[in-house]
């Protein structure tokens, strides 16, 4: 547990530093906004669209902090470092997973305002509990399986292309819970509340995948 | 002390894909010797360095460390080996002391040894500068803090007074060198200096063992036939 | 050393048999359904594609679990054979089911039937797994990292499934029906045939291949003990451990 919050506080030091991850995310985030404006040809949307849109918006904008997530580690001998300390290995799985939910959280408390602003018809407030709830939830997902891939990706050689390609079908059933759920949130009409069934699926799922990452791990540090 | 050897091999063997790296490699090392492994790129020397610091497995043959077999005891010897490879193992966006206090973090040593150490290299003064600004010399000098921050018992020294500015070798020397009471084992490009430390000699051709002994013990001849 | 070819033979005259007999039934023994007509038939060759293909993929995952519990890369070996012998497999599957799609429905591709939507997914994913092998150098990190991704990917699967299920509701009506105990007699009994041709198929291509890729590694080793390291040139992509 130590080894893990010395891990995260590393990585969110260096990203502190060298802002290379979150700001990119946000600014991807807006100008997709943007672009779906015009590419839909629409000024507002509202209900299962909206959700889509700013469902999708989010998974690759999260696929960019993916890429990043081991780089420093491949690079600068990170792996060696944490692999000669005494210390359980699953802490890496664990901080980096934490590291990259916290990014995904400074990302969504920039890109969902930004959504309101630019897209979104309903108003933004009576939805919010609930979005954030589903967002907590899909933030999850994100990073365990984030995590997850960018450690197999980062040591092939098309590191940025592996990384998507592998991670994007394995996100689908994680996408389409969080789409599902959020669409009655932004619904025109008075938002209602995210179905149960959508918020149960996205919950199995991270704790499937949780539960899978913990265990195949430590295989993906050895060399 | 312990009367058991430091380091034993007995046929270890380790291949890369196809290519044999390390092919039935057997030594003792006795604990506060130090063990020198000569031999040109490619003899092997860094992935024996890699399999003693438990970063790789052995595909055959037996391993132990401080009295540990290899690779099942990995994790109980970790925290006592300190690897010095060509990769100083400092992230370049972060400062000296901030790398040093993560490793300290990692290996529960307490966090006032990092700026003894800092001093003791004559580091002290740049220690808060991000570490891609430091020269090579400088950087070697911090990763050898960080090989022996937690006051390991035994050290893997690939090559360590390459990169090292003229005046810092008697800076770390106290740290890495026969006076630091470790057992020790070292590789170097220069195979004079290496032999003029070692109590036994390891000599590499191609992943195997052409010679282990001590080091009077190797003719000139073979010493040549080595880096041949 | 395993001896991979023992029972090919007596293996690929059973599914020759098989297959001949499963085509017959096909052909002149199943009737004829009333509301698709003569194309019904091609559900007697995609349904046991999309079977024998996702039990391959599940298989694949199964000695990939084998792989990384005992470190012998020749369940890596065996989990890579089942894994890419049953994309091929599934490359078929979706190609019949979207026949049948367009003969019944008129389009190429419908979203209303979640078996199919999952399967593309789950091709998808599975399609990833060759590239992700080929591009990590070390042999012995790729063939963990693939066991790795198999793992997940199996895992993977049955929650996909779930997922689109319930995202398609059950608002429309199936397209492709008689799937599962619905059918008649004499189509049960056709199509049992059917998918035991196709999993013996299955069964002996990956037994062929085993034994190829077992007798290419056992040359290449004599040849490396007879002849010295470099009288053997490395295999550009290849799963084999040696």
């Amino acid at each position: 547990m130590r080894a893990a919050l010395t891990v995260l506080r590393k990585d969110l030091l260096l990203e502190l530093r060298t802002f290379e991850t979150v700001p990119a995310m946000a600014l991807f985030s807006v100008t997709t906004f943007v672009i779906f404006h015009f590419a839909l040809n629409r000024a507002t949307i509202d209900g299962q669209l909206a959700a889509g849109v700013l469902t999708t918006t989010l998974l690759f904008a999260a696929m960019l902090g993916i890429n990043r997530l081991f780089v420093a580690e491949r690079e600068q001998g990170g792996f060696d470092a944490f692999l000669l300390a005494p210390v359980d290995r699953t802490a890496m799985l664990v901080a980096k997973a934490a590291a990259l939910f916290a990014f995904l959280v400074v990302l969504e408390v920039i890109a969902v305002p930004a959504f309101a602003l630019l897209l979104l018809g309903p108003s933004l407030g009576p939805p919010l509990p609930g979005l954030i709830a589903v967002l907590a939830l899909a933030n999850t997902a994100f990073a365990v399986i984030g995590t997850l891939v960018s450690a197999i990706a980062v040591h092939t050689r098309a590191r940025d292309l592996i990384g998507p390609i592998i991670g994007l079908p394995l996100l689908i059933p994680a996408l389409i819970a969080t789409a599902r759920a959020a669409g009655p949130l932004l619904a025109a009409h008075g938002s209602g509340s995210p179905p149960a069934k959508w918020i149960a699926i996205l919950a199995l799922y991270d704790l499937v995948f949780a539960l899978v990452a913990y265990a195949v791990f430590d295989f993906l540090l050895e060399e | 002390m312990d009367a058991r050897p430091a380091i034993e091999l007995r046929g270890l063997t380790r291949h890369f894909g196809e290519r044999t790296a390390l092919r039935d490699v057997s030594v003792e090392v006795p604990p506060g010797a130090t063990l020198a492994v000569l031999g040109r790129n490619g003899a092997g020397k860094s992935t024996l360095l890699r399999i003693l610091a438990t970063l790789l497995r052995p595909h055959a043959g037996e391993v132990s460390v401080l009295g540990e077999p290899l690779p099942r005891r990995g994790f109980a010897v970790r925290g006592r080996l300190g690897l010095l490879g060509h990769d100083p193992l400092l992230y370049t966006d972060l400062s000296s002391r901030e790398n040093l206090h993560y490793h300290a973090r990692l290996h529960g040593v307490r966090p006032e040894r990092v700026d003894e150490l800092l001093e003791r290299v004559q580091m002290a003064g740049r220690g808060d500068e991000p570490v891609r600004l430091l020269s090579r010399g400088m950087l070697q000098r911090v990763a050898v803090c960080r090989a022996v921050l937690h006051a390991p018992d035994l050290l893997l020294l690939d090559e360590p007074r390459a990169n090292l500015d003229p005046g810092a070798g008697e800076l770390i020397e106290p740290l890495i060198g026969r006076a630091s009471g470790c057992t020790r084992v070292l590789t170097s490009h220069d195979p004079q200096a290496a032999l003029a430390e070692a109590d036994v000699v390891l000599g590499l051709k191609d992943g195997r063992v052409t010679y282990a002994g001590a080091p009077g013990g190797l003719a000139a001849a073979d010493l040549k036939e080595l880096y041949a | 050393m395993t001896t991979y070819g023992r029972g090919l033979r007596g293996l690929a005259l059973a599914t020759v048999a098989t297959i001949t007999a499963a085509l017959a039934l096909v052909f002149f023994y199943a009737p004829l359904d009333a509301d698709q007509g003569f194309i019904q038939k091609i559900f007697y060759i995609h349904v046991p594609l999309a079977i024998v293909s996702l039990c391959g993929f599940v298989l694949g995952a199964l000695l990939a679990i084998g792989h990384l519990r005992t470190g012998d890369r020749r369940w890596d070996m065996r989990s890579y054979v089942a894994i890419h012998m049953a994309l091929i497999f599934s490359i078929g599957g979706l190609i019949t089911g979207s026949i049948w799609a367009k003969a019944s429905w008129g389009h190429w591709w419908v979203w209303n039937e979640p078996t199919l939507v999952s399967y593309l997914i789950v091709v998808l994913m599975f399609a990833t797994y060759q590239p992700l092998r080929f591009s990590i150098e070390d042999p012995e990190r790729q063939a963990r990292y693939a066991s790795v991704f198999a793992i997940v990917a199996g895992a993977f699967v049955p929650l996909n499934f779930i997922a689109v299920r319930l995202a398609q509701g059950f608002v429309h009506p199936r397209v492709l029906t008689l799937a599962g105990g619905h059918l008649p007699g004499s189509m049960r009994v056709t199509f049992l045939v059917s998918l035991a041709g196709v999993a013996l198929l299955f069964a002996t291509l990956w037994k062929y291949e085993m034994t190829a890729k077992n007798a290419r590694m056992q040359t290449r080793a004599l040849r490396r003990m007879l002849l010295g390291e470099d009288a053997v040139r490395p295999i550009g992509r290849s799963a084999a451990p040696l």
